[in-house]
């Protein structure tokens, strides 16, 4: 502060307070809205999750029992677990691909790069629904696209619908949509990564595979962090894709498939709307939970 | 190596001169052709979708359900599909394309201008609880939205707001990634030392704000305002509970009606209106993307960086 | 009484206005909430107002247009929320919010127990409905007497009917199956002639196999006030999931899901070559699978005896009145004129399939040639169908939840090892475990 030092503390304090208000003026107004769209329908979830409303004998208060209900509810953790698995494998795939593109596009190499860049990206501003109806399409073993190849070809590939393959028929979905964002993210990283630190490498006599490791990595550690955090509460929050297509695969997508859609299915076909603010209140703190460990992993040092 | 220094060269020096000067133009190496053709396996991932999506709105319904998919069919109706979907039950395509801009003009952009300002008190002030904004904003996302969109729906409708538009532009007044973005975009762009400078000349914190801070933050506005605008063009869950009017309906949710009108009783069957009126939905979107693509990116740069 | 029902049954096609004086004058006793007369109802129609209609129904359009030429001074606010379930959440979601609750509400009759028993709905009677009873057919009349009440006003209908490809039963010399055992033969055929080829799609749909269970003489679901009991074990139960598995296991049945554009890609192009479903099929047909126009017939129900002629119903909607309506006199006006007044004609005009006997008999209706079934007077059979609904069934004060948990259950039968018998006792599971949630007692 270049304020001189006799006006004392009693001024800076005053000035401090002064400008901690001035603060708050510009964040209140996002706050104000944040807390009537979020914080009050959560606080009225945790409410909710406390009571029994039933088509008989109306509503009661239960306490934790719709907690005990759900921590000992197989369909819960089966939702669960099927994200589970999805994060552990779609998300590192579409990472992996991403981060693959942005080396390749930021590495100058490619025959028409801008195209790459854009072309990538361009499915991101797909709406779900739109993308999980031209996918619904190709996925069809009578008429679909799969079909057509399996006369044209002679193939027999299987049905994308069936409960075996339907989770990496959703996460190819996902991934379509969200790679090119993704890879924006990581390219954007490294077209600020320093070139001096390029050009040392290169003096030293380093690779192009050990500058990525050495330099380019560790440079975009924040993205990557930040995208894995995205990802992990996008995986577990899974719905758009799975209730569309819900629609072309009844059997195979379960109104218990992913912990979102099973929320979403009491509490509207089953009119359970406690033990579905229950189950949301649930995966709102495991997924908490899970971006934090993450962010921990992958963030040694302080933002 | 002139194209690929664009994004970073093309934000406005004073910003984020440090970056600029950091990065200087290498000399451009040798395009590889087996790279190229391995990564345009990627591209064809991405594109061939949407391709099928275009040759798909060129067919007529009959053509849809008779030809192969990736390939025309022998008639070719994409302006007579385009006439149709524009006029079909007294044009309400339109409507819901004029509802989705209204929704985005006043959604997306005052998302925009509560994460802008945000994003700014965040970087550049010390306040009490700033700590737990962020704690609580990123707490509060991990919480499944669909699972609290009746708790949302019976609050609005005690607001009175549900059937309204009010009800689906509020709850996308809030970007939390907008906000992230915003503060970490802020902390860079904006020199301590232009604030304290403005606060001895006696500025007010928002003259400051408006006059000399605004203007550094625009790539970041735009990022945020493209980004929103992504989450409120393809906005489908929320307006699905909220709305009853099919006036009222966004795109999203009215082609999905479309698409799900011949599952009743009666209903007439739409499906090459319901392809063309997607082709038509994700135009203006791909549009903006092209447009703006200089700002968005050199915006996004700053956000990753910093963490 | 006998004279009443005469009287409505003819007036209910000249004037509604008639019909409703004549059976609510007649019926006041055991009502609820006091009755509203004929000349109430009257009454606040030449008064008018303003009414909000939810409906997803096509025809519905053109209805209210109708009726407020008829009543120029009621102002109907048709509002199209969705369909289905989409509609119910809507609809539930605006009674437990207190707010924005329709007047008039298209109500499936599947649904309708649930949203009667919970009280959502108005019990019709008191508006003069319980004396409607010759007025619709047995099938969905029966639908909406549920609970003890009366709980809406049938719109349409859907006896079942066998829609067949007859170029396609042509080409491979298949005779339409009179038993579901030749139903069973015709597509086994039929896929070993054409490989790409299937008699028939199914991928495990609540509404029909209630409905296939319901021709085949069995009673799943039954329901004493709040006691329910649900057994798949009956006879008809068994006879139709021991055919359908043979279907399953051989795969006969295409596994692509009603009214996805693969199922109308399919209609279309002959690989799905029968259908059987509501009597309400025929427009949906026109318009999802011109391609094929001229080559569909209609033929009655495949029979579980040979010589029958059981049928079912398949769908159909009711309109009924919530109980938080604001201005109920004018919503009965309303539907009293849409399902059993002028409104019937105009629906029918437009493609419906109506509910009430009078249409159902008129020459007129039996006459009418569809060109999409090669000029075949597809209504004879579809009316012959409707007369044959097997009585005494009912659906679970619960069935929406139950169907969606439907394929959750049986539906796995389709695409696991699980037998469709053991999907049935999976789904029973399910649907008691929900009852006794909610409150109920299982039997």
């Amino acid at each position: 502060m270049t304020v001189p030092q006799v006006t004392a503390r009693g001024a800076a304090a005053a000035r401090r307070r002064r400008r901690g208000l001035a603060g708050w003026q510009f964040v209140g107004p996002f706050m104000a809205v944040f807390a009537l769209v979020f914080l009050a329908p959560i606080g009225y979830s945790i409410y909710l999750s406390l009571y029994r409303q039933r088509l008989i004998g109306g509503t009661s208060f239960v306490g934790l029992e719709n907690y005990q209900r759900a921590l000992t509810d197989p369909q819960f953790w089966s939702a669960l677990g099927r994200v589970s698995l999805f994060l552990a494998v779609q998300v590192p795939i579409m990472l992996f691909l991403a981060l693959l593109v942005a080396l390749a596009v930021d590495s100058g190499r490619l025959h028409g790069m801008r195209f790459f860049r854009v072309g990538v990206f361009l499915p991101y501003a797909v709406p779900a629904v739109v993308a999980t109806l031209m996918w619904g399409f190709l996925y069809g073993t009578q008429f679909g696209l799969v079909g057509s190849l399996n006369d044209a070809l002679g193939l027999t590939l299987p049905s994308p619908l069936t409960p075996e393959l339907i989770l990496l028929s959703i996460g190819n979905i996902v991934t379509w949509e969200f790679v090119g964002y993704n890879m924006v993210i990581f390219y954007s990283a490294l077209r600020v990564v320093p070139t001096s630190l390029y050009e040392a490498a290169a003096i030293d006599g380093a690779g192009q595979f050990r500058i990525i490791r050495a330099i380019k990595l560790p440079a975009i550690r924040g993205a990557l962090v930040v995208a894995t955090i995205f990802s992990v509460i996008g995986s577990f929050q899974l719905f758009n894709e799975p209730a569309i297509l819900k629609d072309l695969a009844p059997n195979a997508i379960t109104t218990y498939f992913t912990p979102n859609l099973y929320a979403y299915s009491l509490s509207f076909s089953g009119q359970q709307f406690n033990y579905a603010a229950t189950v949301a209140v649930l995966m709102g703190l495991i997924t908490m939970a899970i971006a934090y460990l993450v962010q921990l992993r992958g963030m040694r040092r302080e933002p | 190596m002139a194209t690929t220094a664009e994004p970073a060269t093309a934000r406005p020096a004073t910003a984020r001169s440090a970056t600029v000067e950091r990065r200087r133009p290498r000399r451009r190496p040798a395009r590889s052709l087996t790279l190229t053709v391995s990564t345009g396996i990627v591209l064809v991932y991405s594109l061939f979708p949407l391709v099928w999506l275009v040759i798909s709105a060129t067919k007529s319904q009959e053509g849809l359900f008779t030809s192969f998919g990736l390939w025309f069919a022998s008639d070719f109706a994409l302006w007579d599909n385009i006439a149709q979907t524009v006029t079909y039950r007294d044009g309400i395509f339109l409507r819901w394309f004029a509802n989705t801009l209204g929704y985005v003009l006043v959604g997306a952009g005052g998302a925009t201008l509560l994460a802008t300002l945000g994003g700014y008190g965040l970087a550049k002030f010390d306040f009490v609880g700033k700590r737990a904004v962020f704690a609580v904003v990123i707490g509060a996302i991990a919480v499944p939205g669909t699972a609290l969109a009746v708790p949302t729906f019976l609050m609005f409708s005690r607001l009175g707001i549900t059937d309204t538009p009010w009800s689906v532009i509020v709850p996308s007044l809030v970007t939390p990634f907008g906000l992230y973005l915003m503060w970490t975009f802020a902390a860079e762009a904006i020199p301590d030392e232009l604030l304290e400078a403005a606060r001895v000349d006696g500025a007010g914190e928002f003259r400051t704000f408006f006059q000399l801070c605004l203007p550094l933050l625009a790539p970041g506005i735009v990022t945020v305002l493209l980004f929103s605008m992504v989450a409120t063009w393809n906005n489908y869950f929320l307006p699905l509970i909220m709305l009853r009017n099919p006036d009222w309906y966004p795109l999203t949710l009215g082609l999905q009606t479309w698409n799900k009108q011949a599952s009743t009783a009666g209903g007439e069957a739409v499906f090459h209106l319901v392809v063309t009126g997607s082709l038509l939905t994700i135009l203006p979107l791909l549009a903006a993307f092209l447009l703006l693509q200089r700002y968005w990116q050199s915006g996004l740069a700053a956000g990753s960086v910093k963490q | 009484m006998r004279r009443t029902l005469t009287k409505i049954v003819t007036a209910a096609t000249v004037a509604a206005l008639a019909l409703t004086g004549c059976a609510s004058s007649d019926d006041p006793a055991d009502t609820p909430n006091g009755p509203v007369s004929a000349a109430d109802i009257q009454a606040a129609l030449d008064a008018g107002g303003e009414i909000a209609v939810w409906a997803w129904e096509p025809t519905i359009t053109e209805v209210v247009a109708g009726f407020q030429r008829k009543y120029p001074k009621v102002k109907v606010k048709l509002v199209n929320a969705g369909s289905g379930n989409d509609q119910y959440t809507a609809l539930q979601n605006a009674i437990a919010a207190g707010s924005g609750v329709p007047d008039v509400a298209q109500v499936e009759y599947y649904a309708l127990p649930q949203f009667a028993l919970a009280k959502s709905v108005t019990d019709l009677r008191a508006y003069g409905a319980g004396g409607l009873g010759g007025t619709f057919t047995p099938g969905p009349w029966a639908s909406v007497n549920t609970g003890g009440g009366v709980y809406g006003l049938p719109m349409d209908s859907g006896p079942m009917a066998l829609f067949y490809n007859k170029e396609v039963f042509d080409k491979h010399d298949i005779e339409v199956p009179a038993t579901w055992a030749d139903f069973v033969a015709a597509a086994r055929k039929l896929r070993q002639a054409d490989p790409k080829a299937y008699l028939i799609n199914d991928a495990g749909d609540a509404g029909f196999a209630t409905s296939m269970i319901w021709q085949a003489g069995g009673r799943p679901f039954q329901v004493d006030g709040t006691s329910v009991k649900v057994d798949f074990t009956d006879a008809g139960t068994t006879q139709f999931a021991n055919l359908w598995q043979q279907l399953i296991t051989e795969k006969l049945v295409a596994p692509v899901a009603p009214w996805s554009d693969e199922w109308f890609q399919g209609l279309s192009n002959g690989t799905i070559a029968s259908l059987v479903i509501g009597a309400w099929m025929p427009a949906n047909l026109t318009s999802g699978a011109s391609a094929a126009a001229g080559k569909w017939r209609v033929a009655p129900l495949p029979q579980w005896q040979a010589g029958g002629t059981a049928s079912a119903e398949n769908g159909g909607s009711s309109l009924a009145i919530p109980e938080k309506a604001d201005n109920k006199a004018l919503a009965y006006g309303f539907i009293n004129y849409a399902n059993a007044g002028d409104g019937v004609a105009i629906r029918l005009k437009g493609g419906a399939f109506p509910a009430t006997t009078a249409e159902l008999n008129s020459p007129e209706f039996l006459a009418t040639e569809f060109s999409y079934f090669g000029g075949q007077k597809a209504n004879e059979v579809f009316a012959e169908s409707a007369k044959n609904v097997v009585s005494g069934w009912s659906y679970l004060p619960f069935q929406v939840y139950a169907n969606s948990v439907f394929n959750d259950t049986v539906g796995q039968a389709y695409v696991s090892s699980t037998s469709l018998q053991d999907g049935l006792n999976a789904w029973r599971e399910a649907a008691a475990k929900y009852g006794t949630e909610q409150g109920f007692t299982l039997r």
